[in-house]
């Protein structure tokens, strides 16, 4: 009996398709590599091959936590690719944002000219809750706040990239981003040989020198660590990932202690000081003598270490204040007036139901458009206007009226969709893509190629997040065919500022304390 | 290196080696009572659960009751599947120390556990022993001769002198000794090498004298406290010159004194009774070293045998 083709019937396709042009005729030049490899293979392969992709992530254990629950996180076996010239614009593009979000920042710990200068409410911060009083005045080493972010994007009707929001408190998804790459190569041997793609195992040496350029000052030679809320964390595996490509300790906060203002680990050897802390747990339960006094995850003490300058937290506390959803709405504004420059990637249009004028226009139409809480993650809490029951609408606009400024609105936007496996057969699916930048100061702001584009398996499902049933796909950066092979290793592991001298006893400590390096891979 | 890492790597070698033992007692123990028509099931099944530590018992033990507590029930604290699953528990804590291959290995074997409970007893303790040499293995042949490959050995080591000690009493009560120590070289692999050793002179005390105090055999009672007190040595870097400062060192070196430096007779004269002052001996050991080196975090439970 002889199967469909996986790509017979594909569509309906009702925005921008990745892969293919007009109403789903013509495969774009992207990807004729792709299309006829797939072709080549035929159904019976590809799936035979998106198994054993499947069941070697379950080996790994590459899985994201849902309330306690370890679930595997589903690769899609088609990958995403974006044109070198494409990418071009968004890394200049992410990179302009993540400098304004810095000025932004360092403006509102700091002098507070911005509101001053009336381009930012000073009501629209203090009222956030991720607004923390406690920082304010602490300048940190390098200037850096936002060491590492990921700002999430969606191709619009037409294909432009539109920023959806930032993230600049503990952005996750990197993991899966190298993750992905290896499985994925492993998978598809032939298509990778026939695209120059841009790699992405270097992510960590970045990250390992930005965090070590950001330590506090008179550190040569820091001890860097990651501290994770634990393994429940639905992040685990990105924790221990990062951790482990980088050579430093994962640490919780039962292993820290603050002693004298400064952060100590226990060790085999009693207790050894650390100077960078690359935290993944929210400002929140960082510290319960600073916020929530419950918390069994967080390090009592460790605010005032960093604010006595002897260790650095990244990414800073506070944060918050920037990626909240209604500041978001200011940032064209912002990258305007911190930089001069014209924002290079677009917002999608939003309405602040704060304002009274805008808040009227948005209650009459709120079938026809998306709300979203300003201070919500992961999904939570955005109702679909055309999607909602009379009931539904009912609720939000109560709720809307009670608190105007905890909401935002945008039009339904058509998210473009990538070719993806599912039952019956490849079928367009909604994508995002979410690329990760490292800030290691001084201007310096390394984008990862690629970054993690996220796809909602459901059939027209809009909301991509992981724990709504997405699925992930690999991204390719195509290499422009001009430039020159890149050199994956172009970042030393170690940068060492200044001299110092180590005898072997030492050495041999400080090798058995960072545990085994193993160079990017997973 | 992190006290809570040390701690994990720890008992990720008690509980890999708990297994191993575990399946190759169970093992030995399944095919005597099939072979042996002397044997009364009840009184062999019921010693074997109180040797291994189970008590409380519901109903009348019986070669099912045993497989379900010792093997495939997870919430037994004295099961394989137990011990596999916090391996697996402390391997997922401790992951960016292990190499990417051991957390594999120990991963798939976790999630193996559910095909496994379905096997034939003999094919699943043959499953279990072949996963386990395989972790051992690739612990082997991947880690770093660091701090945490110590703790790891340590933790086997303490672990396997525990296990074969329990294994010893079991020989030494079981009511036909022809068949019980045979039985016990076998479920330590050492039944060749005895042979071998011995020129095929078998005798309780000679099979005795090989379990316990062989220095050439790794699985003896000797060779590895010799092994824990080598990882405990590496671990102290002291340097003294004169006596042990470490309370775990003097407890196991004293220990095997105890063993190599008594006349045999003395020890086989009440094995059981000896062997429980040994597994005292580790528990306090473990004891110990939880004390020095993993002070201050959470403590673990050592559930089921004897309490730490």
């Amino acid at each position: 009996m002889d199967t469909p083709e996986l790509l017979d019937g594909y569509g309906p396709v009702t925005g921008f398709d990745e892969m293919y042009a007009g109403s789903g005729s013509a495969v774009r030049p992207t990807y004729e590599g792709v299309a006829a490899a797939f072709g080549a293979m035929g159904p019976d392969e590809v799936r035979l091959r998106a198994d054993a992709l499947a069941s070697s992530y379950l080996d790994q254990g590459v899985t994201f936590g849902v309330a306690g629950e370890e679930r595997p996180f589903p690769l899609d076996i088609v990958p995403r690719l974006i044109e070198a010239a494409d990418w071009e614009h968004v890394e200049t593009g992410v990179r302009q944002r993540v400098l304004a979000l810095e000025a932004f920042l360092a403006d509102v710990y700091g002098p507070g000219e911005v509101f001053a200068d009336g381009v930012v409410p000073r009501r629209t911060v203090m009222t956030s809750p991720h607004f923390h009083r406690v920082v304010a005045g602490l300048e940190p080493a390098n200037g850096v706040r936002v060491h590492v972010s990921g700002v999430d994007l969606i191709r619009d009707g037409d294909g432009r990239f539109r920023v959806l929001e930032d993230n600049v408190r503990v952005p996750s998804g990197v993991s899966y981003v190298m993750t992905n790459r290896r499985a994925l190569s492993a998978s598809l041997p032939e298509l990778f040989a026939d695209h120059r793609i841009r790699p992405v195992a270097q992510y960590s040496q970045h990250l390992l020198a930005a965090l070590r350029a950001a330590a506090p000052a008179g550190i040569t030679d820091p001890t860097v660590v990651v501290l994770t809320p634990g393994v429940y964390n639905s992040a685990y595996f990105e924790h221990t990932l990062l951790a482990r490509t980088m050579g430093v300790e994962l640490v919780e906060g039962r292993d820290l202690v603050c002693r004298g203002g400064r952060v100590l680990m226990r060790t085999t050897n009693g207790l050894e000081p650390v100077h960078v802390i690359y935290r993944r747990i929210d400002d929140d339960w960082l510290d319960p003598e600073q916020f929530i006094a419950e918390s069994m995850l967080g390090v009592p003490g460790i605010i005032n270490a960093a604010r006595n300058g002897q260790v650095t937290i990244a990414n800073a506390v506070g944060n918050g204040v920037a990626d909240d959803k209604l500041l978001y709405t200011y940032l064209p504004d912002l990258v305007r007036y911190y930089l001069s420059e014209e924002p290079i990637l677009q917002n999608v249009d939003t309405w602040r139901l704060g304002e009274p004028d805008q808040r009227e226009e948005v209650l009459d139409r709120l079938d026809e458009l998306v709300l979203k809480p300003v201070d919500g993650s992961g999904g939570k809490g955005i109702v679909i206007g055309p999607a909602a029951t009379r009931a539904e609408l009912d609720e939000l606009r109560d709720k809307i009226l009670v608190d105007p400024r905890a909401w935002i609105a945008q039009p339904v936007i058509s998210l473009s969709t990538v070719p993806t496996l599912v039952e019956n057969g490849i079928r367009p699916r909604h994508v995002d893509l979410r690329p990760f930048a490292v800030n290691k100061g001084d201007g310096d702001v390394w984008v990862l190629p690629g970054g993690l584009t996220r796809v909602a398996l459901p059939e027209g499902e809009l909301i991509v997040n992981s724990s709504r049933g997405g699925g992930s796909k690999d991204t390719w950066v195509l290499a422009d065919p001009a430039e020159p092979e890149e050199d994956e290793l172009d970042v030393p592991l170690v940068e060492t500022t200044g001299t110092f001298t180590l005898d072997p006893a030492e050495l041999q400590v400080q090798e058995q304390g960072r545990g085994r390096a193993d160079g990017g891979d997973v | 290196m992190l006290s809570r890492i040390a701690e994990s790597l720890f008992w990720i070698g008690r509980y890999l080696e708990r297994a191993d033992d575990t399946a190759r007692i169970l093992d030995v123990q399944t095919q005597v009572l099939v072979e042996d028509p002397g044997m009364d099931e009840r009184t062999s099944c019921e010693q074997l659960l109180s040797v291994m530590g189970v008590e409380d018992v519901e109903g009348v033990p019986d070669h099912r009751l045993i497989l379900r507590l010792l093997a495939h029930d997870p919430d037994s604290h004295n099961s394989i599947a137990f011990a596999i699953g916090g391996c697996r528990e402390s391997a997922r804590g401790a992951r960016e120390t292990l190499s990417t291959e051991i957390w594999t290995a120990i991963n798939t074997t976790w999630r193996g556990l559910g095909s496994a409970r379905s096997m034939r007893p003999p094919a699943m303790f043959d499953w279990v022993r072949n996963r386990t040499a395989m972790i051992s293995g690739i612990a082997d042949s991947t880690m770093s001769r660091d701090e945490g490959w110590q703790f790891f050995q340590l933790g086997r080591s303490i672990e396997r002198v525990d296990m074969t000690a329990r294994l010893l009493s079991t020989a030494a009560l079981a009511s036909g000794p022809q068949v019980a120590w045979p039985t016990a070289l076998r479920a330590c692999g050492a039944y060749e090498s005895f042979i071998r050793a011995y020129r095929g002179i078998e005798a309780d005390r000679q099979a005795a004298e090989f379990l316990l105090l062989d220095r050439w055999f790794p699985r003896s009672i000797v060779s590895s406290l010799n092994e824990a007190e080598r990882a405990l040595n590496r671990l102290e870097r002291s340097g003294r010159r004169a006596g042990f400062g470490d309370e775990a060192q003097r407890l196991l070196g004293r220990a095997r004194t105890e063993l190599e430096y008594r006349p045999l007779a003395d020890i086989v004269f009440d094995l059981p009774v000896e062997m429980e002052r040994l597994q005292r001996s580790c528990a306090a050991a473990s004891e110990s070293i939880a004390a020095r080196y993993f002070a201050a975090t959470e403590a673990y439970s050592w559930q089921g045998g004897i309490v730490l």
